[in-house]
């Protein structure tokens, strides 16, 4: 019985790695025949994305139990300092190492910022960690907004207005304040028809990290906490070391979603990265189903591509999306819909040809 | 040496005295009674035990090391394991990870987070060594067969059992007891009797516990301390405490 319940747990895991590939290969193929209208083109690495926000959240949200209003921040710390990098050693590395090397860039930096932000923040419990972590997102963007860094042969400047940065001659300004940063998609021409397949890649690398994680030792120790902290405790296991661990991590996989985001666009406005991003990722989590990895990235499929496929309604198109939004939690939580889930899984399973006795 | 001995443990909460001159010596081994009326006080010693309060005054050592002043994590891996009055389970993890939970810091089974995250070799052998482990503290409160429900999902006396199973699992010389059979029925508590016993003897622990339930402390308790507002009213063999007139009186009234 005990072989049997771990292999539940993997076998699980293996079903969301296999969901995220058949909607991969199927993408693809529709793409490769053609059938893939430029708009849907346009949503893949978006999706990937948010995707990628949505499963790093649930760490936080439904693993550790904290909720958590400033996820847009740490994928705009991610994004902004990934994209200077960019455009800052453009002539030096060739484009896939250096897209590698921006990732990376990007989740070091915002792992920096959630364990920064962590350590006082998760003292606070409850609504105090919301709003701490709302006023922290909303504080990142407005920094980066008057924000300008340059760089030339003396290396970075960093200063609050243009005239400011005092590059040299050959200096090349990267982020312009509330303009942003414009033209780091171009630096990557060569591989942009890569960026779905890689935003895949980094989907699977998220979802492997978090349900390892989440299946573990420290997984444990995270979700006893969230249950029960003072009973956590007194099994001597270290709560804010757990707590914090999560909120990094999720903070870090945040920064590498920010990373896909900046690197696919032409222009890099911090003013996306606001408060409506984050509540935006948290719906995607809790509908979705708090603690529920495959449910998020479900949710986050749905509720993304819904607005933009409905754009032929116009009028309607937000009614019908908040139709759904209400659908939707309906079906995940109402308790006759579970039941009705469960009674129609049951018959799915009765018909499927009885495996070997287990 | 005593496995648990607390000097003049005391603790103020602003201006209420909560628990005043608090003495304790219990030797290894022992199944020893913490017993007084509603609101004496014993949960509170319960807490300064476990480093969940900081005690005003007083010292406590466990196995002669002073762990007085540590807070709740050191003093389980100090060895002194706790359940608690109002149950406290990881509600929603499975009764197996409950327990795995509890064996955290024992030291044949820890590995590292990214020994987690990249499956390891150790990962596989610690996970393998620990569902055993596990499997087999499930087993001694006859739990093993509700391993993989969840925790909430287990009736009240079978929470209160998993709940001993959790903190054993931390390998504790001293395990603390909060009324561990409230809510039971009488053959419930006289099953408990029975594991409680069993438990000290197969694990060598010593064991302190907090209950109302006067025959399960007649029946298995060899030494008993009565609270009565914060202070000793008066400690000793089992059989003598509860014959004496002032025990009776605290708990009857005049």
């Amino acid at each position: 019985m005990k072989k049997k319940m771990i292999n539940s747990t993997s076998k699980n895991n293996l079903l969301t790695y296999l969901m995220v590939l058949v909607i991969f290969v199927i993408v693809q193929t529709l793409s490769a025949t053609g059938n893939l209208s430029n708009l849907l083109t346009g949503l893949l690495v978006p999706l990937c994305v948010y995707t990628i926000a949505a499963v790093s959240l649930n760490l936080v949200v439904g693993f550790s139990g904290e909720l958590s209003l400033g996820h847009a921040g740490f994928m705009c710390v991610g994004a902004f300092s990934s994209a200077i990098f960019s455009n800052a050693m453009a002539d030096v590395i060739p484009s896939l190492p250096r897209l590698i090397l921006a990732i990376l860039i990007g989740a070091l930096v915002a792992a920096v910022f959630g364990l920064l932000i962590g350590i006082p923040v998760l003292r606070l419990r409850g609504d105090y960690l919301a709003i701490v972590t709302l006023a922290f997102g909303e504080i990142i963007k407005n920094l980066i907004n008057v924000m300008y860094v340059g760089v030339d042969e003396n290396g970075l400047h960093v200063a609050a207005d243009s005239a400011g940065l005092g590059l040299s001659e050959n200096g090349q300004e990267i982020l312009k304040g509330a303009l942003g940063i414009s033209g780091t998609s171009a630096l990557y021409s060569d591989i942009k028809s890569w960026f779905f397949p890689i935003g895949i890649v980094l989907l699977l690398i998220t979802l492997f990290i978090v349900q390892n994680l989440v299946n573990s030792r420290s997984g444990r120790a995270i979700m006893a906490a969230r249950d029960n902290r003072i009973a956590a405790e007194s099994n001597g296991i270290n709560v804010t070391k757990y707590k914090l661990m999560a909120f990094t991590i999720s903070a870090a996989l945040a920064g590498v979603s920010g990373v896909l985001y900046a690197h696919n666009l032409s222009m890099l406005k911090v003013s996306v990265f606001d408060y409506n991003m984050s509540i935006l990722i948290l719906v995607y989590v809790v509908l979705g189903g708090i603690g529920n990895v495959r449910g998020s990235i479900i949710a986050t499929i749905i509720l993304y591509a819904l607005p933009e496929l409905l754009r032929g309604f116009s009028t309607y198109r937000m009614l019908i999306y908040a139709v759904v939004l209400i659908a939707m939690m309906l079906f995940n939580w109402a308790p006759a819909a579970r039941d009705w889930r469960s009674r129609v899984l049951e018959r799915i399973k009765s018909l499927l040809p009885k495996k070997g006795v287990e | 040496m005593a496995m648990l001995e607390v000097k003049n443990l005391g603790i103020s909460f602003g201006g209420l005295r909560a628990v005043d001159d608090f003495n304790l010596k219990i030797e290894e081994g022992q199944l020893y009674g913490l017993i007084g009326p509603n609101g004496a006080g014993k949960t509170t010693v319960f807490n300064m035990l476990t480093g969940v309060y900081k005690p005003t005054d007083g010292k406590i050592f466990l196995d002669g090391v002073d762990i007085t002043g540590k807070n709740n994590v050191e003093i389980n891996k100090e060895g002194i394991a706790r359940t608690f009055q109002n149950i406290r389970l990881f509600s929603d993890m499975t009764v197996l990870d409950n327990v795995k939970a509890g064996l955290h810091n024992q030291k044949e089974y820890i590995y590292s987070t990214i020994t987690g995250i990249l499956r390891l070799p150790r990962y596989h052998k610690a996970e393998r060594a620990m569902d055993e482990k596990a499997m087999e503290l499930l087993k001694v409160f006859d739990l093993d067969g509700e391993a993989d429900y969840k925790a909430s999902n287990l009736p009240y006396g079978k929470q209160r059992k998993l709940e001993i199973a959790r903190a054993l699992a931390t390998n504790p010389k001293l395990l603390l007891l909060d009324e561990p059979a409230a809510g039971m029925n009488p053959n419930e508590t006289q099953e408990l009797m029975k594991t409680i016993r069993f438990v000290r003897d197969e694990f060598h622990i010593t064991i302190l516990l907090i209950e109302h339930d006067m025959k399960l402390v007649a029946g298995i308790c060899e030494e008993l301390t009565v609270l009565n507002f914060g202070q000793i009213l008066t400690s000793g063999e089992t059989s003598d405490v509860l014959k004496d007139p002032k025990v009776i009186t605290a708990y009857l009234g005049e």
